[in-house]
């Protein structure tokens, strides 16, 4: 019974979700109280797993590991929910999507996510993408009075049911030619014959959904451009970190022993994305839909430190995502400021000349857009770098130069921005208004951007003492 | 006191720029000052130098240290070096002076003082210094400082191309100078100079395989050495840029590109006399060089009709003496002329510059004359210096210009007696140019149309007062300094800053040759009056009946045109089929154009890709799973 102290997070969180729909239902107009206790419980979270001790121990039959690895990325969540919830605020009030479930569902995607990063196991990983997917599905129709919403939630509820399938096929087919779901007795199982490899392709079908890397990325546009900003926020963010983090532990773990199979595999998906990212976001004119094309090439990337197969590929992977999420949450801050005439909008053009009325947003959005493209000495071009650093280690030359050209290509549409908004004739302003949710995660994903360079081994410090094994 | 003359003009460079915040009169007050109080300390120098020996090496700090390799920055007092830092920093305050009362309308008053300040270091930089490798940071500091002031009428176009081709044909002698340090450090392993000249005597029957041939070590340094000097002190090839350099203001004139930065060829060949002295080959190339050039110059010089192209012709010309000087091994005498010259070349240009202020920066000579009433002081300073260039007797340029000649009269050998009756037919030629140019000037019928002659009048104190000074020194300086320089115990002034391996004989020098000279150059004052003045129409006469030769001189020669169609011409083709076809054609085509063109067609194929319906996407998504299905089946 010791086992159920490890779990507190996870029960903790569940009690708050039981108890915050019984407030919710229970008193009305509840949007308010919710949302702040929401962001109360995910700091009391953050308190409570950075209290416990960090060993590793795997319980209830092996089937949940607690160790380094998921508490690193259930950190990386609750923080990163944490700003967007913060940041999303406003706008949710301005288009009146202040409903009580709004926290409480993304509470419930997080609960998904925290036990598909610690499974060990095909089922409970299964439970833990399923209750995550569901809460997404909402999310991204929740603002249900709005056609493209709705559309979005649909498009992304069959094509994600239809990824569910082929992973749930690929998970029955790894039971049945290794007879276990467990990770470690799968990855213990010496011989891997080609029913077990087909079964693997198909659960990286499902995790490549998840992450959106080429070629199942094609939902993401669509419902980045959907959804309310606040959700492809949250989309962009949070579901991105938990699917590379269980996408490293199911390349490390189960399928540690035939590492030169998946690598190709990983590589296609990778040069793929990193293309495709970069080619296809050129001719976006909608911010949010160039976001999602920067997304898919930023996956590419970290897929791109997996298909290295070293300690280091999964550590620069890890180390990219953390700070893909600071550079995210500071570009989307800032696309909730584009406000005007009491109308959110989201067409690149609306930035022309944005530098003239908005001097201090558009040096925040320029910090990160160069980050983004991952121009020295900002915080992006050390991801970048260590990212190369790991796949030449790994003696894979082609990708690491395709993935440099591609840096080059998708510099362009980086920059585009920045001359569009420093450059171009402008625009009526902006609704000034300040909101130090909005302007915080904008100023201190700045900050550490700008500041990473000073001291860059801080994270490595950190990821270096994780481990799957 | 060596670093104050040394520092004194960087700093002016420095904060002569900066106070421009305080006004223009600021800068040019304090970069003239400046320089001047380096112009007095180096006068003090020199005399402690003549009287007191005080001479020796004041170090500034370690440059580098690789093994036993070492090179520093440091402050080499010699006399050749104290004599030269006079020459500068007298020059430069006098020009500095001269320059608050030229540009005054000019607006980019700081930006010029700051530029010749910067030069003025730079050139002390490159006389003090005691190593090959200081030498050129100086070399190449003055060519930098030329290009930039050669060009600072930059929004003339005629000063863009002219600073341009300065600094490409000194480039091309610097690529010599480099080869020779190369050669230098290969052989020698140190540039510092004691160490290298010390080494040379073991080094003189060294033959090294040089692009085929079998040359001997020492005469491949000198020649390397001296193509940089032939380029910094434009000698016969590469003197095309020196005539250009005027399109500059001309106080720059006066200072770089006649008393300065020019004799830095004939200072490196004097500083390395040590080298020189065991190449019997390369002494005679510089013989031959600075006789053609001599002469070529003075020729080009009779038919010009800029005020400024004469005179720097003319110093051309008389670079060309100071070569053969040095090429007969009588360094002494070329510094010694080097010296003189400062002083009257300085004072010819800063005279007609003078003249160009008064007239509306008018320099075409054929639009002046009968002016000498209306600026009398001017006419009777260039007067002073057409004497004393010309080498009337007593006045400066008599004595250093005469013994040139009789010391190569005394080698005794046929490049001696050649270079004797070169320098005698010369000095001719300049008498004759230098009088046309004061009776064209000062004399006859005013020429100028735009310009009415009672609205000329003479130039203010700043600019007389650099004059003046000037005269004094063109006057004395040869009958002052004669015995120290070049007289029988020059040994004693020079010490062992230069070598002469075979002293010089004085007993016979014949009398004839001490006369012929002087004799020429003053029946050339009446012979010019007649010819420029009296008889312009016989002058007509020979013109039109040896049009050919005067078309000859009137192109320079055609090395102009020459260069043109052998170097710039076909370097241009071969350019721009690289830029049209090569570039534009292939690598862009192909490369960032190319690339850019595809990216925009998939761009936008791949925006089409995205439909917006579910089944598409779905399709996609099946074909990608069988894609890697395949990919795995086809590593397996």
């Amino acid at each position: 019974m010791l086992a159920i102290k490890f779990l507190i997070p996870e029960i903790f969180l569940s009690i708050s979700i039981f108890s915050l729909l019984m407030i919710g239902v229970f008193i009305k107009n509840s949007f308010e109280i919710i949302y702040r206790l929401s962001l109360f419980v995910i700091i009391l979270i953050i308190l409570i797993i950075l209290s416990g001790d960090s060993e590793s121990i795997k319980i209830f039959s092996e089937s949940f590991t607690i160790d380094r690895f998921s508490l690193y990325s259930k950190i990386l969540i609750l923080i990163s929910t944490f700003f967007v919830l913060l940041m999303s605020k406003k706008y949710i009030v301005d288009i009146k999507n202040n409903k009580f479930e709004y926290p409480i569902i993304i509470l419930l995607s997080i609960l998904g996510m925290f036990i598909m990063v610690s499974s060990n196991d095909l089922i409970l990983f299964y439970m833990g993408l399923e209750l995550q997917s569901l809460a997404l599905y909402i999310l991204a129709s929740i603002d249900r009075d709005n056609i493209k919403s709705s559309e979005a939630g649909v498009k992304y509820f069959v094509l994600s049911a239809l990824s569910s399938g082929l992973l749930l096929y690929g998970c029955s087919l790894i039971y049945g030619f290794t007879g276990s779901t467990n990770f470690e007795e799968i990855a213990n199982s010496k011989d891997f014959n080609v029913g077990t490899i087909f079964g693997m392709v198909f659960i990286l079908v499902g995790l490549a959904f998840k992450v959106s890397a080429v070629p199942f990325h094609m939902w993401t546009p669509d419902v980045y451009q959907g959804s309310p900003t606040s959700v492809t926020s949250f989309f962009s963010v949070v579901p991105k970190a938990a699917g590379i983090a269980i996408f490293i532990k199911f390349m490390y773990l189960p399928f540690r022993d035939v590492l030169n199979q998946w690598q190709y595999i990983l590589v296609f998906m990778s040069i793929a994305s990193m293309i495709l990212g970069a080619v296809a976001a050129i001719g976006q004119t909608n911010i949010k839909r160039l976001m999602a094309y920067s997304s898919i090439g930023h996956i590419g990337y970290a897929i791109a430190g997996i298909a290295a197969g070293t300690e280091n590929g999964f550590k620069s992977t890890l180390i990219y995502i953390s700070i893909y999420i600071v550079m995210n949450i500071g570009a989307f801050a800032c696309i909730l400021l584009m406000k005007r005439d009491g109308k959110y909008v989201e067409e690149i053009e609306e930035l022309s000349g944005v530098s003239k009325n908005h001097p201090m947003m558009s040096f925040g959005l320029l910090i990160i857009l160069f980050s983004l493209a991952g121009i020295p000495p900002l915080a992006g071009f050390f991801a970048k770098f260590y990212i190369f650093m790991a796949v030449i280690e790994s003696e894979m030359y082609t990708l690491a130069i395709i993935g440099l050209v591609t840096t080059v290509l998708s510099a362009f549409y980086y920059i585009r921005i920045i001359k569009i908004m420093y450059f171009d004739e402008p625009k009526k302003p902006f609704e000034k208004f300040v909101d130090y949710k909005i302007h915080g995660p904008i100023v201190l994903s700045c900050v550490l951007l700008v500041s990473f360079f000073i001291y860059p081994s801080i994270l490595n410090e950190i990821v270096s003492n994780i481990s799957i094994f | 006191m060596e670093y104050a003359i040394l520092f004194l003009p960087l700093v002016g460079a420095i904060f002569g720029y900066l106070a421009k915040y305080f006004g223009d009169l600021t800068s040019q007050l304090l970069t003239t000052f400046l320089v001047c109080v380096s112009a007095i300390l180096s006068i003090v120098l020199f005399y402690n130098g003549i009287f007191h020996g005080t001479y020796g090496n004041y170090l500034i700090y370690q440059w580098i240290a690789s093994g036993n390799f070492v090179v520093n920055w440091s402050i080499n007092i010699d006399p050749l070096s104290s004599i030269m830092l006079v020459v500068v920093s007298v020059v430069s305050a006098l020009v500095h002076i001269y320059s608050i009362g030229y540009m005054n309308h000019d607006p980019n008053k700081p930006r010029f003082m700051s530029y010749l300040s910067l030069f003025t270091f730079s050139m002390l930089v490159l006389v003090v210094s005691d190593n090959f490798l200081q030498l050129f940071f100086g070399w190449e500091g003055v060519g930098l400082c030329s290009y930039l002031l050669i060009g600072f009428w930059y929004k003339k176009d005629s000063a863009n191309n002219a600073a341009i081709k300065a600094f490409i044909v000194n480039r091309v002698g610097d690529f010599g100078f480099a080869i020779g340090i190369f050669l230098i450090f290969m052989f020698f392993g140190t540039l510092n100079y004691n160490e290298v000249f010390q080494l040379v005597p073991e080094f003189s029957q060294e033959k090294i395989n040089f692009l085929g041939f079998n040359s001997n070590l020492i005469t491949l340094i000198c020649l390397f050495l001296f193509v940089g000097a032939m380029g910094k002190s434009a000698q016969f090839f590469l003197h095309t840029w020196l005539p250009d350099a005027m399109e500059g203001p001309t106080p720059v004139s006066a200072l770089i590109h006649a008393a300065t930065m020019v004799t830095a060829g004939v200072f490196l060949v004097v500083r390395c006399s040590p080298i020189f002295e065991y190449s019997q080959v390369a002494l005679n190339f510089v013989a031959i060089i600075g006789m053609l050039t001599a002469f070529f110059a003075a020729s080009v010089a009779i038919v010009q009709n800029d005020i400024k192209r004469i005179i720097a012709y003319s110093t051309c010309s008389q670079l060309g003496y100071m070569f053969f000087a040095a090429g007969v091994g009588a360094y002494h005498v070329a510094i010694f002329h080097l010296f003189t010259h400062a002083f009257f070349k300085a004072l010819l240009f800063l005279g007609s510059g003078s003249v160009i202020h008064s007239l509306n920066d008018e320099q075409d000579i054929r639009n002046m004359g009968g002016i000498w009433k209306q600026m009398p002081f001017t006419w009777i300073a260039m007067i002073v210096g057409t004497l004393a260039l010309t080498g009337f007797p007593f006045l400066s340029g008599y004595y250093s210009k005469d013994a040139i000649i009789e010391f190569a009269y005394l080698k005794g050998t046929n490049i001696g007696y050649f270079a004797a009756s070169i320098g005698i037919i010369t000095a001719l030629l300049t008498a004759i140019y230098s009088w046309r140019l004061i009776l064209k000037t000062f004399h006859g019928k005013f020429n100028n149309e735009h310009l009415s002659k009672s609205e000329i009048h003479e130039s203010g104190m700043v600019i007389i007062f650099p004059l003046a000074i000037l005269i004094l020194g063109s006057i004395f300086a040869g009958f002052l300094f004669k015995d120290f320089l070049i007289g029988h115990h020059y040994v004693d002034f020079w010490k062992d800053s230069i070598l002469i391996l075979q002293a010089f004989n004085h007993s016979h020098i014949p009398m004839w040759l001490l006369y012929t000279t002087p004799i020429l150059v003053t029946l050339a004052i009446p012979l010019s009056y007649s010819l420029y003045i009296k008889n312009d129409k016989l002058l007509e006469r020979i013109k039109i009946k040896n049009e050919l030769v005067y078309k000859f001189l009137l192109n320079k020669w055609y090395f102009d045109e020459l260069y043109n169609s052998i170097f710039v011409k076909p370097v241009k083709a071969i350019g721009s089929f690289f830029w049209k076809s090569g570039d534009i054609k292939t690598i862009d085509r192909f490369g960032p154009d190319g690339i850019s063109k595809i990216v925009k067609i998939i761009s936008k194929k791949a925006t089409k890709f995205q439909t917006g319906y579910i089944y598409d996407y779905a399709f996609v998504m099946l074909i990608g799973l069988s894609l890697l299905l395949t990919i795995f089946i086809f590593y397996k």
